[in-house]
């Protein structure tokens, strides 16, 4: 049983049929993403899931319930966390303030423990805590992005582009995070458009075309593909 | 009078009416700065408190401080009411038309005001009468109460915004409402928990108006609304201490400009001072864009 079960989606931006029959799953302890280019729909498909957009038809199963049509806001609680593209974390507020934010849904005693684990992931947020996090660097603010999204002890993390604007010795470093979070048993759906980088830490990976899911394999598999190799790899 | 003594008065009368903008003008700053929306009907809210507390005293000679309590629950029930039947059904439309409503609602409550409670100017005995001498000035019990009330009602608007969930909620959604739905926020809840705050601000504010100007008409809202509008983007909207620093600053405005002989150029003075802001510093005094990083 998939811990997330992806059935045949459909998502429409106004007439735009952005996501067409897209099917997927992600089973308990995986790392899993989604490759493609700009516009392929790799971010509309995490949306729709999160509950920001909602599937035309189609189903989404997440440990046997239903999440289609569910608000934002619910799926959170049902254990679900995503870290948007761009990061999107709070800027006006602290760091401190942006992990209580991520921890919205939990018990408030469970909020100190759990600050404590992501400052033990992340030291350089602890020694930032209560700084403005518009003041924080990029790749700061990525890892508070992260760190936000593990304080709702999430069954499935979803990262959106992780590594967008960063310097390459960050993207490094952020790529090293998921690896740890990985062998950490954290369950985690990636989407990116650094394909070689992604399915190097996948155990699966799904690539997806003008909103459709093309090709899908191991990250070794579509690694060694010469297809994939073409299109996104670099030749 | 020396001048002195009228300087101080003045500064009096000043924070006074200021702190009554102030009040009403975070009511317009919060709720644009959580949906982008200038509610023009705040002004009117203030308008149903007056009323309620006017007839709570006048009409069923209630105790002040329970007719005070009584316009502060019915402003923050009408805020909220017209947001869930006006504007959330708008939650997706194009921001002009939540803008258009939003005048509609205030059209709509000031007739509808004029129908239920007529035209005419209701006036009432003053709430609070006497004050404080000092030296050659007297600063009046209800100067004091003001601006008592309203410093007391800021510190704990600044609090609630600060310490708790639903306040750090509510700054959450202003500033990302996408990323807020994500932390598992819910809009619905945290938009009308912030009409409500706003609404029950402007309900003191209401009370506040009627010790300084014991008298209530349909229209009553719509002058002071439109200042405190001008004093929350004087501040910067969208923002809170910029929205009280707004209201103090046009309150001691208005009272310079009477003090120089200049009263009847009060309006004008403000309204000038909206162009201006809008033309130098469109972001008001304390508003500021904060730039994305890389």
């Amino acid at each position: 049983m998939a811990l997330l079960q992806v059935d045949h989606i459909n998502v429409f931006y106004g007439a735009i049929h952005a996501i067409k029959d897209v099917s997927f799953h992600v089973d308990e302890g995986e790392v899993v993403t989604l490759i493609g280019a700009n516009g392929a729909g790799k971010s509309t498909t995490l949306k729709t899931i999160s509950g920001l957009l909602h599937a035309k038809s189609g189903k989404i199963t997440f440990e046997d319930k239903d999440l289609k049509g569910m608000p934002a806001h619910s799926v959170v609680s049902h254990g679900i966390a995503q870290v948007p593209e761009g990061r999107r974390v709070f800027l006006r507020m602290t760091v401190e303030e942006n992990l209580e934010m991520g921890a919205y849904t939990q018990p408030r005693a469970s909020i100190q423990t759990a600050m404590k684990d992501v400052f033990q992931r992340f030291p350089r947020l602890e020694e930032r805590r209560s700084q403005i996090a518009g003041t924080l660097s990029g790749g700061e603010q990525q890892m508070l992005a992260m760190g936000r999204a593990l304080m709702s002890h999430p069954k499935l993390l979803m990262l959106d582009e992780p590594s967008m604007g960063l310097a390459p010795l960050l993207v490094e470093q952020i790529f090293d995070i998921v690896r740890e979070l990985h062998r950490a048993g954290t369950t985690i759906l990636l989407v990116e458009q650094n394909a070689r980088a992604a399915l190097s830490v996948a155990d699966r990976g799904y690539v997806l075309e003008t909103g459709r899911i093309v090709t899908s394999g191991t990250g070794q598999e579509l690694l060694a593909s010469d297809v994939i190799k073409k299109a996104y790899l670099g030749g | 009078m020396d001048w002195l003594s009228l300087a101080f008065s003045q500064i009096v009368n000043g924070l006074q009416a200021g702190s009554v903008y102030a009040l009403v003008a975070l009511g317009y700053s919060m709720v644009y700065g959580i949906i982008l929306l200038l509610n023009f009907a705040h002004g009117d809210i203030i308008m149903v408190g007056a009323y309620t507390a006017f007839y709570a005293m006048t009409a069923f000679h209630l105790h002040p401080v329970v007719s005070v309590v009584l316009a502060v629950l019915v402003s923050t029930a009408l805020g909220v009411f017209v947001e869930k039947v006006a504007y959330t059904p708008l939650r997706s439309a194009p921001r002009l038309s939540l803008l258009i409503t939003a005048i509609g609602i205030s059209f709509l409550l000031e007739n509808g005001a004029q129908l239920l409670f007529g035209a005419d100017t209701k006036s009432m005995d003053p709430m609070v009468r006497g004050g404080i001498r000092l030296g050659t000035t007297t600063v009046s019990f209800a100067a004091i109460i003001t601006i008592i009330v309203s410093v007391i009602a800021m510190a704990a608007l600044s609090l609630l915004v600060r310490r708790t969930k639903l306040g750090k909620a509510m700054r959450a959604v202003s500033e990302d409402m996408g990323a807020a739905q994500l932390m598992g926020i819910s809009l619905n809840k945290t938009i009308s928990f912030t009409f409500a705050v706003g609404s029950a601000l402007a309900g003191i504010g209401s009370v506040l108006y009627l010790c300084a100007y014991p008298q209530a008409s349909p229209t009553m809202g719509s002058m002071l609304g439109l200042k405190a509008f001008v004093a929350a983007v004087l501040g910067g909207i969208g923002s809170i201490p910029g929205a009280m620093l707004g209201g103090f600053a046009i309150g001691l405005l208005e009272a310079i400009v009477s003090a120089v002989g200049l009263s009847e150029w009060k309006d004008g003075v403000v309204f000038a001072v909206l162009i201006v802001v809008l033309l130098v510093k469109p972001t008001g005094i304390l508003g500021k864009k904060i730039t994305e990083k890389v």
